[in-house]
């Protein structure tokens, strides 16, 4: 190691000599920086569950544009708006189909006292068009009354009932005073609005919640023609409906706006935020303390090598080398326990709590950043004293 | 290439500020010629090392004037103080020797101050070095496994590794018995008659006295005695 550094950088790496030669030291600063970066992985996961629960449902529905009540905030905590404006958007150019979409709270009690709350999607099932692949297979069965499909990742649901649905078992069970069967399973999961979903017929759904009104569905799904780009056909649509009472976004748009709103218009989102922050600055105070540490411990040999005629830039080189070391090493058991914290947070809660690449990535950098620039100030100290005060 | 490397004129040293404030070395003035060997004798708190680091480029200089090698050290940029560093070499009271690095690595360090060389040149002119000071089987050792004698021997072969044109000793043989304290100060004489370096060492050592050219006592911060020998 150390003789491929000394190729690599023209001298001895007295930054990776300095680190490994007390290994007790080396162990808890690189255990500093791993727990910053744990922190800081943590309240990541969080905040990325709650913006995955929040787009999550997007995932069952397959439309280029959604129109919404303007009173409503995102996809699941909607107003109604009325179905007359489907067929307004069917006579603007472009637009190919439309169908509407019907949502709901629907809550029932398990066999053994567990309450589930599934959120409800009533689609046409006639229109195999606007659902995902998945859904779609099924659709046609959920022309039968009172038939769903619940969702296999459904918190709080006993593994057999989901075991033996996915296997083309059935299952029946009582909610809102209907009987209901479910007759195949989707996969979106629990978060923070529910435990699951639920997918029917509009038929069914207009059943089970009785004050709904056909008239009224919660969203209409449109699909655009071929060639055609989904910006050009709403602009097109905003001309054409009431804009006071009808918002158009594309699919892409409504996810973006639901996230800023979730993230910045409700507790949960702020809170989460604000854990990002802390984290953030607690694990800069934490890589701060280990660089600038290891720069005080190291002082009388700095000096010693100053006077020797070593400029500034040779100990910020030092200090770089160390901070590289460290924010590597401190990341790698960092990123691992993080993972396990992950696993466990996800068999705990249900919540879509996972890892992505873009988040390790800008955590690492954010890492080697932090020890770069923590090492870059604590060697502050050396460049303004004389050599012989510091002996 | 001027015959007085070192040239102090009305030098005057103060520490701490205020009501603390103590002046610890007054008017100084002193010309040290070329490939000389100068001892700098005095009690504890005369003032030897502090003269010996403004001397060195170690401190900043706040009243009067040094000159080092043809160049004024009071005011001079930090550039230039890390420039003149470089052709020093320095042996420190306590040896200072980095604890990471072997032997061989903490004279290399003496080498690499003047950038980028042949690594297996430099390598084998810092053996070469360890070799002569009588540290051949002590190459390889961090200074935790080295003698406070080995490790002085080692500071002096960092110090003289890159060829010094001065070489300033802070007690350089105080930790070295009769026969490597000979060895050492044999070293810097020679190196004065051959390559003409200047030494001023700093010493209580009374083996090593009449080994010099020069001898300077200070007291209370004030040359007492100047005998040239």
């Amino acid at each position: 190691m150390s003789r491929l550094l000394t190729l690599l950088f023209g001298r001895l790496p007295i930054g990776w000599l300095q680190l490994s030669h007390n290994r007790g030291r080396l162990l808890a600063a690189v255990s500093g920086v791993a727990f910053a970066n744990l922190l800081v992985f943590m309240q990541l996961g969080i905040m990325g569950a709650l913006n995955g629960s929040t787009v999550a449902p997007y995932a069952l529905l397959n439309t280029d544009i959604i129109l919404s009540s303007q009173e409503g905030n995102t996809l699941t905590d909607s107003e109604h708006i009325a179905r007359v404006h489907m067929f307004q958007a069917l006579g603007v150019s472009g637009v190919a189909n439309a169908t509407p979409l019907y949502i709901g709270d629907l809550p029932f009690t398990l066999d053994d006292g567990t309450s589930v709350a599934l959120l409800t999607f009533g689609v046409d099932a006639t229109q195999t068009g606007f659902v995902t692949s998945a859904v779609a297979a099924s659709l046609d069965r959920l022309t039968i009354e009172n038939t769903v499909l619940l969702d296999e990742d459904t918190r709080g649901m006993p593994a057999p009932v989901l075991e033996s649905l996915s296997s083309g078992a059935s299952y029946s069970f009582e909610a809102m005073g209907e009987t209901l069967t479910a007759i195949g399973t989707m996969k979106v999961g629990g978060g923070f609005l529910a435990d699951g979903m639920l997918v029917t017929s509009d038929q069914t759904f207009l059943r089970v919640f009785p004050t709904r009104d056909s008239g009224a569905p919660d969203h209409i799904l449109l699909r655009i023609d071929d060639g055609v780009s989904a910006d050009t056909v709403a602009t097109r649509l905003r001309a054409a409906l009431p804009s006071a009472s009808v918002r158009v976004q594309t699919t892409q748009d409504a996810k973006s706006a639901d996230l800023a709103f979730m993230s910045s218009e409700r507790p949960t989102g702020i809170i989460f935020g604000f854990g990002v922050f802390m984290g953030i600055l607690v694990g800069l105070v934490i890589v701060y303390q280990v660089l600038s540490t290891d720069v005080a411990d190291h002082l009388r040999e700095y000096a010693t090598f100053k006077a020797m005629g070593y400029g500034q830039s040779f100990f910020l080189g030092i200090v770089f080398e160390e901070a590289i070391v460290l924010a590597v090493f401190g990341f790698i058991p960092g990123f691992f326990v993080s993972m396990g914290l992950y696993a466990g947070l996800v068999a705990v809660t249900g919540l879509p709590v996972s890892m992505e690449a873009s988040r390790a990535i800008l955590v690492f950098l954010g890492t080697l950043a932090a020890c770069t620039l923590s090492g870059g100030i604590a060697t502050r100290r050396l460049a303004s004293a004389d050599p012989a005060d510091l002996f | 290439m001027t015959d007085s490397p070192i040239e102090v004129r009305g030098l005057n040293h103060f520490f701490g500020t205020g009501e603390a404030r103590k002046q610890a070395i007054f008017d100084i003035n002193l010309s040290i010629a070329r490939g000389s060997l100068t001892i700098l004798m005095g009690p504890s708190g005369s003032g030897k090392t502090t003269l010996l680091t403004l001397i060195g480029a170690l401190r900043e200089i706040q009243d009067g004037s040094v000159v080092l090698l043809d160049h004024e050290l009071h005011g001079a940029p930090e550039a230039d103080l890390v420039a003149l560093r470089r052709r020093l070499g320095f042996i420190f009271q306590a040896h200072n020797l980095h604890e990471s690095l072997t032997a061989t690595q903490n004279v290399l360090m003496g080498l690499e101050v003047h950038g980028k060389g042949n690594a297996a040149k430099q390598r084998a002119a810092s053996h070469h070095m360890l070799d002569l000071l009588g540290l051949a089987d002590r190459r390889e050792y961090v200074p935790a496994n080295l003698s406070g004698g080995q490790k002085q021997r080692v500071a002096v072969a960092r110090a003289l590794v890159s060829n010094p044109e001065i070489v300033l000793a802070d007690e350089p043989t105080a930790a070295l018995d009769k026969a490597s304290g000979h060895t050492v100060v044999e070293m810097l004489k020679s190196l004065g008659k051959t390559r003409g370096t200047t030494t001023v060492m700093v010493t209580h050592d009374p083996r090593i006295l009449q080994m010099a050219d020069r001898i300077i006592t200070l007291e209370d911060g004030r040359i007492v005695t100047d005998k040239s020998q």
